[in-house]
């Protein structure tokens, strides 16, 4: 009987201990048989689901094409909502493979929890949101003003920041929903609201007259969101980062989700390396010769991607701005595939 | 005889076994964690706690600044939650009396009218009234640059009830000390009156003796001029009220939402407590020429008293923990402050161990004074 409980005890210790022994991100990948994806609840343009159930946005495409990279299909892909609170846990925890969730890059997040974060995806800043009827055209004017954010981001510490900086005060309202956040800005409770750029984009989209509401110019941070992965598995975080260099490279080339079957006969030994028409990139990370093709097949390339989701012919309707290529005066910048 | 067939031995044998197997599971988990943690290079330990904040926390009790450390903003979050429930479950004690009172009524409109706001309360999620009063608040009153200038100094918006300050500019410290006095010496002399009442049977000044201890100190302090008053008065700035005391919609839906939640239950509390004194006692009474409302307030309450204090911890334990709700419409409690820590730092472990510690630290002290309170009251068998 002694024996017995010993037993039970030591059987459950190795059952906690086992969920931890970590198999390369890639062999568990393809032995599930589908890729599973962090993203945010349900935010149009980045992460939310169409009248068809099927997650549209831009981080659920930079999911597709990581799933692409390793299946060959967009579409072997799980999408997992996560909170905000606990999106770095769920990574950690392993009930995510990657984590795609416009999250700002930072050097307490890359150092402390555990994670490696991917190239920028989107070059964001933080921006304040206010009603044309204040008269307000300089963030700086808003001292003494009352400002709704959400909880727990970056954002309450940068608007901290800016006032100090300034030396204003400022009356902070944190909301835990979205919906909570917006009703009380609409509704007069803060003369602000401040966010992402992109954010406010999508906000001032679902305002009855978004006329009515002007973004400051004023960025008071940086925000690159990048994707991430788990510490200490760099094959799967090259495969990652390899994927999203590749949208961006195949816009440079002009490869695009139409043409990529004729781009296959083409001459140029850089596109010939990224589909895999020649060399052997793919095998070098583990995955098939043609994962570049499959990409851009599931996917399209990174202009693709944007405007069909945040794109000015969309709701949210953002300009390229720091998103465009290098060589058209943006930040976006792939390393070469050779 | 074999002494494993000894009960007591036996039954010793069980709990040791019981409390082990508690105890290694909780070691179990608590090394799984870290080791999986120092794996997975995630930082651990509550060094964070001395970091700067950062951020800021509009609603404070106590003096903070972002420059300050996280400990003492998530001080502050204590403060607030504190703040929020112990009014709440105050004027909810004051106003659930009434309510039971009232259901316990022989005019009908009123006992029907005591069920339904008993019934409509207590029969809907708390979190969905937050959300009601929060936006009903935000909606119903205007914006603050039309605020509603009730009183001279007082402004009504939906940024909140904005009024004059008063603060004591010298002789602080003077006025505490008569205050502490004032009030010790009006116990005193109301229980004198009270016993000499009991010994002679005639009625005395003592109340009005009393209250006159309690007053007329600092008042004497003010006329001599060792105490003097200063007003903030709110001022409209570009966008909103400087100066003056800031009443907060975040807070008032809150406390709203909470005390009416309390209400409802002690309602219930007081007239279960009621209707469990025997109708003896109310005919005892009425024959010794009482009037109702005396036999209500001297006979029956005293006596439901002891019935109604076990059941009212539970309500009061309940108040504390939905403050936590807090968090649906923007008031700074504990975890609100804690959940910025934890996006902040990342350790959540950590940030979940203070906040679960505190709720349970408080809880238990709760607990503790209503079950001495409650001792005090209980029928001692002699």
């Amino acid at each position: 009987m002694k024996h017995g409980f010993l037993t039970i005890c030591a059987a459950a210790t190795a059952l906690l201990a086992a969920g931890v022994v970590q198999a390369g991100t890639l062999d568990t990948v393809k032995a599930r048989g589908k890729l599973v994806c962090g993203v945010s609840l349900a935010t149009p343009g980045f992460a939310a689901p169409d009248d068809k159930g099927r997650m549209q946005g831009f981080d659920a495409d930079v999911c597709r094409s990581v799933a692409a990279a390793v299946f060959g299909d967009g579409d072997k892909i799980e999408f997992v909502p996560t909170n905000i609170n606990t999106r770095f846990q769920a990574l950690q925890s392993g009930e995510i493979d990657m984590l795609s969730r416009q999250t700002t890059q930072t050097f307490s997040r890359e150092a402390s929890l555990g994670l490696d974060f991917g190239p920028t995806v989107f070059y964001d800043g933080q921006g304040l949101m206010v009603a044309k009827s204040l008269g307000v055209s300089s963030a700086k004017e808003l001292t003494d003003a009352a400002i709704c954010t959400l909880p727990g981001t970056t954002t309450a510490q940068n608007l901290s920041d800016f006032f100090r900086t300034i030396g204003g005060k400022f009356e902070l309202v944190v909301f835990e929903s979205p919906d909570e956040n917006r009703a009380a800005f609409f509704a007069g409770r803060c003369e602000a609201i401040s966010s992402d750029r992109s954010d406010l984009a999508s906000i001032r989209a679902v305002a009855n007259n978004p006329d009515d509401y002007i973004v400051l110019p004023e960025t008071i941070s940086k925000e690159p969101l990048a994707p991430a992965v788990r510490q200490n598995d760099s094959n799967w975080r090259d495969i990652m980062s390899w994927s999203v260099w590749l949208l961006m490279a195949a816009e440079e080339k002009g490869i695009t989700q139409a043409n990529v079957d004729e781009m296959l006969k083409s001459q140029d030994p850089d596109i010939q390396r990224m589909l895999g028409v020649t060399d052997e990139l793919g095998a070098m990370l583990g995955l098939d010769n043609k994962w570049g093709y499959n990409i851009i097949k599931a996917v399209g390339n990174y202009g693709e991607i944007f405007e069909r989701n945040v794109g000015e012919k969309t709701r949210l309707g953002l300009t390229r701005g720091p998103n465009a290529q290098w060589n058209a005066g943006g930040l976006v910048y792939a390393p070469p595939f050779r | 005889m074999n002494i494993l067939n000894d009960m007591r031995f036996r039954a010793l044998c069980y709990q040791i076994g019981a409390i082990g197997l508690v105890a290694a599971a909780a070691w179990t988990m608590f090394a799984t964690a870290s080791d999986n943690l120092a794996k997975q290079n995630i930082a651990t330990g509550f060094g964070f706690l001395a970091r700067q904040a950062g951020f800021v926390i509009s609603e404070t009790a106590i003096a903070y600044q972002p420059t300050d450390s996280i400990a003492r903003a998530i001080f502050v979050g204590i403060v607030n939650t504190v703040k929020v429930s112990l009014l709440a479950a105050i004027l909810g004690t004051i106003l659930g009396l009434f309510v039971g009172v009232a259901r316990m009524s022989r005019n009908p409109l009123l006992t029907r009218l005591a069920l339904a706001y008993v019934e409509v309360l207590r029969n809907v999620p708390l979190l969905l009234y937050l959300f009601l009063w929060y936006s009903l608040i935000i909606l119903v009153f205007p914006p603050v640059k039309q605020a509603l200038n009730i009183l001279p100094g007082v402004y009504l918006s939906n940024s909140g009830l904005v009024l004059p300050a008063v603060f004591v500019e010298n002789g602080a410290v003077l006025l505490a000390l008569f205050v502490c006095a004032g009030v010790a010496a009006a116990i005193l002399i109301r229980r004198i009156g009270q016993q000499r009442r009991i010994a002679t049977g005639k009625s005395n000044h003592g109340m009005a003796i009393a209250a006159l201890a309690l007053l007329l100190p600092p008042l004497l302090l003010w006329m001599l001029g060792l105490v003097s008053f200063g007003w903030d008065i709110p001022q409209a700035g570009r966008f909103r009220l400087t100066g003056g005391l800031h009443v907060r919609p975040e807070f008032v839906a809150l406390l709203f939402g909470l005390l009416l939640s309390v209400s409802a239950s002690v309602a219930e509390i007081v007239r279960a407590g009621i209707q469990a004194i025997g109708p003896g006692q109310w005919e005892a009474a009425a024959a010794l020429g009482l009037h109702r409302s005396r036999v209500m307030r001297l006979v029956v309450l005293p006596q439901a008293l002891r019935l109604i204090i076990p059941p009212l911890t539970n309500t009061y334990l309940t108040v504390f923990k939905n403050s936590s709700l807090a968090i649906a419409i923007g008031y700074p409690d504990l975890v609100m402050v804690s959940n910025t820590v934890m996006n902040q730092t990342g350790q959540a472990i950590e940030t979940i161990a203070i906040f679960m510690g505190v709720y349970l630290g408080l809880s238990i002290a709760i607990s503790l004074a209503m079950n001495w309170y409650n001792a005090r009251v209980a029928l001692r068998v002699r």
